[in-house]
């Protein structure tokens, strides 16, 4: 089943309340996806690179992090510790090698971005969301989901979103058949999945379009005839947000847009606590039909 | 008088209770549902001529194996709407999500928005009126009922299909596997009149177009039986 909650702000105003929007979405969603949940937040631009990691033993792994990290790095970085994921505030150029380092130390990374952290657990949804703080995050936009597996295992890194470039981000619900092939394609072009993960294959697909330098509306457009299977997509980039269903159209989808905020929900349960939506235009977004939305 | 039903303090398992109970003959008739907040199954399983009034969107299923009552939503809802609908009516002031009226054996099922995906599949004598337009996959494997679209239909309607009629007055995207342009005969105005009519539909029978069975697909054709 799985379930999908996306907030995209347009007014300045609300962005101290988008954690908080975020996880009652999320919350409401936890009968389609009890198993994990996890949620990429846009925050502030940070000067350098903002890398989300993950460990299953936090305190001990994190404990000597910042140091040892610096060390290896050269340059001084700045690490906040949150449950089991830290953010750490690198310096321009050093991903490359940050990577690497937390590739030996086998720290997992979620994920990196100038304005996205990335946060995702195994657990209830609104244990998730209570560990990591959501709700008195703030940002720009939002992307959370709710799983219930079916193509892979139960851990962190089954979890969604995926994020495979910088300030990228997906979120599926649905399955696809045809990722083994296509994870030898993307390998190819240098955007090789980490996981067994159906998802992270499509994570991996508009990744490379992108880089290819297709916009958002042109790489969510080149799921529908590459990708195989059932979809429904949530894309976050660093300014954009987009949507795409497959043709078939069987997995569930509601948005809403009002003059504050563009939202989307696997059902309009998830979209009845916002601010204003007894207003707000609400639709099924079409079959086979891309949107999205840049700042 | 009119009894009115808050889901944000009542439970939805009360709520149905509550309505399923109702009998024939009561004075109670007439209930008003306040905050649905896009709950699923909302009002299944009555069973008596009342009116429910759902104030806002409900989620999945609503008025599910519906027989005798009126329920009305003033908002969206969610996939399968008066699923197996047996009779009374169902009113969606907004739009209904997919497969709405699916496998309905009677009654008669209004949505004054659009319908998406699936409207109508496998019914089985419903009468279902969409204001707006319909999606992909309306009336597969329709069996009886009238399905009468006053907007456009998407790809493939009336894929397999068995007797039910179909009407549309927009465009239909595309056919499905033996399914046909029919010609409107009086008696087939005359049905629609009525349902459009009942449905507060404004529009006149004559701007439709009839669609029904080749038959080639569901009869048994005794010149293939070499072929078993």
């Amino acid at each position: 089943m799985c379930g999908i909650v996306g907030l995209f702000l347009k007014k300045e105003e609300l962005r101290p309340r988008l954690g908080d929007l975020l996880s009652d979405m999320l919350v409401t969603m936890t009968d389609r996806g009890p198993d994990s949940a996890g949620i990429a937040i846009y925050g502030d631009d940070a000067e350098g690179l903002k890398m989300t990691v993950q460990s299953d033993t936090p305190e001990e792994t994190f404990a000597t992090l910042e140091t040892d990290l610096g060390g290896a790095l050269g340059k001084p970085v700045s690490l906040k510790v949150i449950d089991t994921h830290a953010v750490i505030n690198l310096p321009a150029g050093t991903e490359a090698e940050a990577k690497s380092f937390m590739k030996k130390r086998g720290i997992r990374v979620m994920g990196s971005g100038h304005a996205m952290e990335i946060f995702k657990e195994v657990g209830l949804p609104k244990d998730v969301a209570e560990r990591f703080g959501i709700r008195a995050m703030s940002g720009s936009h939002g992307i959370g989901h709710t799983r219930m597996a079916t193509e892979s295992a139960v851990t962190t890194m089954g979890a969604h979103p995926f994020s495979t470039d910088d300030d990228q981000c997906l979120v599926h619900n649905g399955s696809l058949s045809n990722h083994n092939r296509m994870r030898q394609i993307l390998t190819r072009k240098g955007f090789p999945p980490a996981t067994e993960n159906d998802t992270e294959v499509a994570a991996c697909y508009i990744s490379a379009s992108l880089a290819e330098g297709a916009n958002l509306g042109e790489a969510l457009e080149g799921t529908l005839t590459d990708l195989d299977g059932f979809f429904t997509f949530v894309v976050g980039t660093k300014n954009g947000f987009g949507v795409v269903r497959d043709p078939i159209a069987c997995k569930p989808a509601v948005m809403a847009e009002t003059d504050d905020y563009v939202a989307f929900g696997s059902e309009y349960r998830a979209l009845a606590t916002l601010p204003g939506i007894d207003e707000a235009r609400v639709w099924e977004p079409e079959p086979a039909t891309v949107y999205f939305w840049e700042r | 008088m009119m009894q009115t039903i808050d889901m944000a303090t009542t439970p939805l398992r009360d709520l149905n209770a509550l309505l399923q109970s109702q009998a024939e003959g009561n004075n109670q008739i007439q209930f008003s549902i306040e905050n649905p907040k896009g709950s699923h199954a909302v009002a299944v399983g009555l069973d008596a001529p009342i009116e429910v009034t759902v104030n806002g969107s409900t989620g999945y299923y609503l008025a599910g194996m519906n027989k005798q009552a009126t329920v009305r939503v003033t908002g969206h809802t969610g996939p399968g709407v008066a699923e197996n609908m047996m009779s009374g009516t169902v009113i969606i002031e907004g739009d209904a999500s997919q497969y709405a009226g699916a496998t309905g054996h009677g009654g008669l099922l209004v949505i004054k928005g659009n319908a998406s995906s699936r409207c109508g599949i496998s019914m089985k004598g419903i009468d279902i009126v969409v204001h707006g337009n319909i999606g992909h996959m309306s009336a597969f494997m329709a069996q009886k009922g009238n399905l009468v679209v006053l907007g456009d239909a998407g790809d493939a309607l009336g894929d397999s299909l068995y007797e039910a009629r179909l009407f549309v007055r927009g465009s239909v995207k595309s056919l499905g596997a033996d399914c046909i342009e029919k010609e409107m005969r009086p008696e087939h105005i005359e049905i629609l009149k009525d349902l459009l009519e009942r449905s507060g539909a404004d529009a006149s029978p004559e701007q439709f177009k009839r669609y029904g069975s080749a038959r080639k697909l569901y009869n048994f054709n005794i010149d293939h039986a070499g072929e078993y």
